[in-house]
């Protein structure tokens, strides 16, 4: 039984925020301000001067396992993101073999379960292979766990085909995930197409590289009746298609990797390989448009988009290197920035970190309610840090920030009521 | 927000002296036009007796070529030659050597020969950026071209080639026609010819070989071969490279060298004294005509004399700039 006393307890979907008392007992919170009957707290977390809040919801983490374990494993990523807060986190298809059957899906949440540092729920496969002819096995894959299926960055081009697996998606009411790209118009593209692609003679990929794909999907989404949401948009424009079509009342949702509210195409002037990423960051214009549907609401969620790398995926000539960066341990001190900045409010900070995500996938996670699961992080927003190789426990030091002070820091994170991070 | 990097941060020195020479982007007019004098210091002397000055005696130059090149090896070579350095030349088929961290221990192996500079060729936009970042200090690296970023002597020998022609930049109207998309030379030029405060730089293409945004580089665009050559000092055609033609950028050669190819006719619209610059190889029939290539405004041959001239003058600049970086440092 532990209670955490005296911290700001900030819990968006009930509507609170107030420095109060929390009560943990059997994986549930048990009381919000005074214990229940016969409760003797085994361990008590200080929390003055902290936030209280639930357990962070991440979209997109890549964790490389199985296949790519150079580059990080499910243990040492879930370890990374119960330091950064996250309690939940949704892995994308795209390991080696990719999840389209059941024994990799079922393989990635028993090394999570093994590690027990944070939920880890797989996005299936939308077609065999991530080839875009058969479909997925999508009702096994969803009793192994999988909570959605995504096709991840590989364009279904026969359009016919997508419609059946949106079809049978809706058939199920399962969700589907877009990472929407047009192959062939990224084509060889490592950076947005626009004045510093032009200027550093890399090949750029155009803006309707996305947005054209945006406009396919929602048309299949609106004729299918499918689920759906999309991840990791960089586009102004998709993001205005997105909303008109929801608030036509298309049931679809959309979030937005962290990084790209704060980076320009520009920031990769010099060739600087940490900003290779996809999809590209791109214009000050897309930026500032994707700030501003955060505000408005019209993007439900901000995730990680964590990609880590070992260091030779990132040390070549830019268009050589792999894209991605490695986020985790940087989502919430970057959340902060735009709450000091006044883009959002804490609470609509913590919203989008944790019920917004939650409702997007239909899961019972992201509140503080009593009776809920005890997924719980406390925060220090104003202790400052010093991001390195060193300070990251991420595999992934591929990170924007090294050399950087960033502040924000988890101090505690409780998964099913069980401390699995404290910071030293 | 992060802050961009500096080109000028990695290729000049404390001083303000050419370390490494990248790219023409952001660097200072001293520095361009340095080069232009001493090049032309250089050019004199390559039509005495003695060739050889002793700037790099004991010095070794690699010419580390990932792409095949034959002119600018070769005036690498004899530039370094002429300087009296010992050079060593490696051609490295970038389809042999995987990506990434085969570069970098290339890079090691050959420091360990203990080379003083590296000249480089690479199919990656950038290659020579890294490379430079990565080196060992004292080591100069020299850009021979990469991806379609940046040949920054080809652009500087076209420069001196503008100003042992016309004497001067300012007022003149330079038109590059062509292949701008693929262009590291187009680039390299576009910069320098901002700098060096030409009044106009026009840029002529179908947009399909146009770069996106193209005109916030600083110049004008025309997609008619005609508007666009008119009055102008100085035509820069570039080379159209064959494996563009199968491509959806362009249906056919005879229809590109009808609609931007260069031939006398067209040429009359540009001002009488005017020049005509081609980087080479050229493809008669495709980008130009035989009898403006071989006429008497062309500056092909020309350019490939005053190329062995800069490649000195930078090579030179880069170690004297390695040199006093080093000594600042200590």
């Amino acid at each position: 039984m532990i209670k955490i006393t005296n911290g700001r307890l900030i819990d968006p979907i009930n509507d609170l925020d107030t420095v109060t008392d929390v009560y943990i007992a059997n994986s549930k919170i048990v009381g919000i301000g005074k214990p229940p009957k016969g409760f003797q707290a085994t361990a008590e977390i200080e929390a003055s001067h902290k936030i209280v809040c639930p357990g962070f919801i991440d979209l997109s983490t890549h964790l490389r396992e199985p296949g790519f374990t150079q580059k990080a494993t499910i243990a040492s990523e879930t370890m990374a993101a119960a330091s950064a807060g996250i309690t939940t986190l949704v892995c994308p298809p795209t390991t080696k073999p990719v999840i389209d059957s059941t024994a990799v899906a079922e393989l990635i949440q028993d090394r999570a379960k093994a590690s027990a540092k944070a939920r880890v729920l797989p996005v299936g496969a939308l077609t065999v292979g991530l080839k875009g002819e058969q479909l997925a096995p999508m009702a096994a894959l969803t009793h192994s766990g999988c909570i959605a299926f995504s096709n991840a960055r590989v364009t279904i081009e026969n359009s016919q085909t997508l419609l059946r697996c949106l079809e049978y998606a809706a058939t199920h009411d399962f969700l589907v995930i877009f990472n929407p790209q047009d192959n062939s118009l990224v084509a060889n593209g490592v950076i947005h197409e626009g004045i510093t692609s032009s200027d550093m003679g890399l090949i750029g990929i155009p803006e309707s590289a996305e947005t054209i794909e945006v406009a396919r999907c929602l048309i299949l989404i609106e004729q299918s009746g499918v689920r759906a949401h999309f991840g990791q948009l960089s586009c102004k424009r998709s993001i205005d298609m997105i909303s008109e079509a929801r608030h036509k009342g298309l049931n679809v949702s959309a979030d937005v990797a962290i990084h790209h509210l704060f980076f320009t195409d520009q920031n990769a002037t010099g060739f600087n390989s940490i900003f290779h990423l996809q999809p590209p960051l791109r214009s000050d214009l897309d930026r500032k448009g994707l700030l501003n549907a955060l505000k408005k609401g019209d993007i439900q969620a901000v995730c990680s988009d964590h990609q880590p790398h070992e260091d030779a995926a990132k040390h070549a000539p830019f268009a050589a290197t792999e894209p991605g960066v490695s986020g985790l341990e940087t989502l919430l001190p970057l959340g902060l920035q735009l709450v000091e900045q006044g883009f959002i409010s804490l609470s609509v900070l913590i919203a989008k970190l944790t019920c917004d995500p939650a409702a997007i996938l239909k899961i019972e996670a992201g509140s503080l309610a009593v009776g809920a699961t005890a997924d719980v992080t406390i925060f220090d927003p104003n202790k400052a840090w010093l991001v390195s190789e060193s300070s990251l426990l991420s595999a992934g030091k591929n990170s924007i920030f090294i050399g950087s002070e960033l502040k924000g820091k988890v101090s505690h994170t409780l998964l099913g009521g069980e401390v699995v991070f404290e910071s030293p | 927000m992060i802050q961009s990097i500096d080109h000028n941060s990695s290729q000049l020195n404390n001083n303000g002296q050419l370390k490494h020479f990248l790219t023409t982007q952001d660097l200072p007019l001293n520095i361009l036009n340095e080069i232009l004098d001493t090049a032309n210091s250089f050019l004199d002397m390559s039509s005495q007796q003695v060739k050889k000055v002793p700037l790099l005696r004991g010095k070794t130059v690699v010419n580390l070529f990932f792409e095949p090149s034959t002119r600018t090896s070769s005036t690498f070579e004899l530039a370094a030659k002429r300087l009296s350095a010992d050079i060593l030349n490696l051609n490295i088929s970038s389809s042999s050597t995987s990506k990434g961290e085969s570069l970098k221990d290339t890079l090691m192996t050959l420091e360990a020969m203990h080379a003083d500079m590296f000249v480089v060729r690479h199919p990656d936009s950038g290659a020579a950026h890294f490379i430079a970042n990565h080196v060992t200090p004292n080591i100069a690296v020299i850009n021979a071209g990469d991806g379609c970023h940046a040949h920054p002597t080809q652009a500087m020998l076209d420069m001196l080639t503008i100003k042992r022609c016309k004497g001067k930049f300012e007022g003149l109207i330079v038109a590059i026609v062509g292949d701008i998309l693929h262009s590291r030379v187009a680039r390299s030029q576009i910069h320098a010819l901002n700098c060096l405060g030409v009044a106009e730089i026009r840029v002529i293409a179908p947009k399909t070989l146009l770069p996106k945004n193209i005109e916030a580089m600083g110049v004008k665009i025309f997609t008619n071969f005609e508007q666009g050559i008119k009055n102008c000092d100085v035509v820069g055609m570039l080379r159209l490279q064959k494996e563009r033609m199968n491509s959806a950028l362009l249906p056919s050669e005879s229809e590109f060298f009808k609609l931007y190819g260069l031939n006398s006719e067209k040429l009359k619209l540009a001002k009488p004294d005017a020049i005509v610059m081609h980087p080479g190889p050229i493809n008669r029939g495709v980008e130009i005509e035989s009898a403006v290539a071989d006429g008497p405004q062309s500056t092909i041959l020309q350019q490939v004399t005053n190329g062995i001239a800069v490649r000195m003058a930078v090579m030179s600049m880069a170690i004297t700039g390695q040199l006093n970086h080093s000594i600042s440092k200590r």
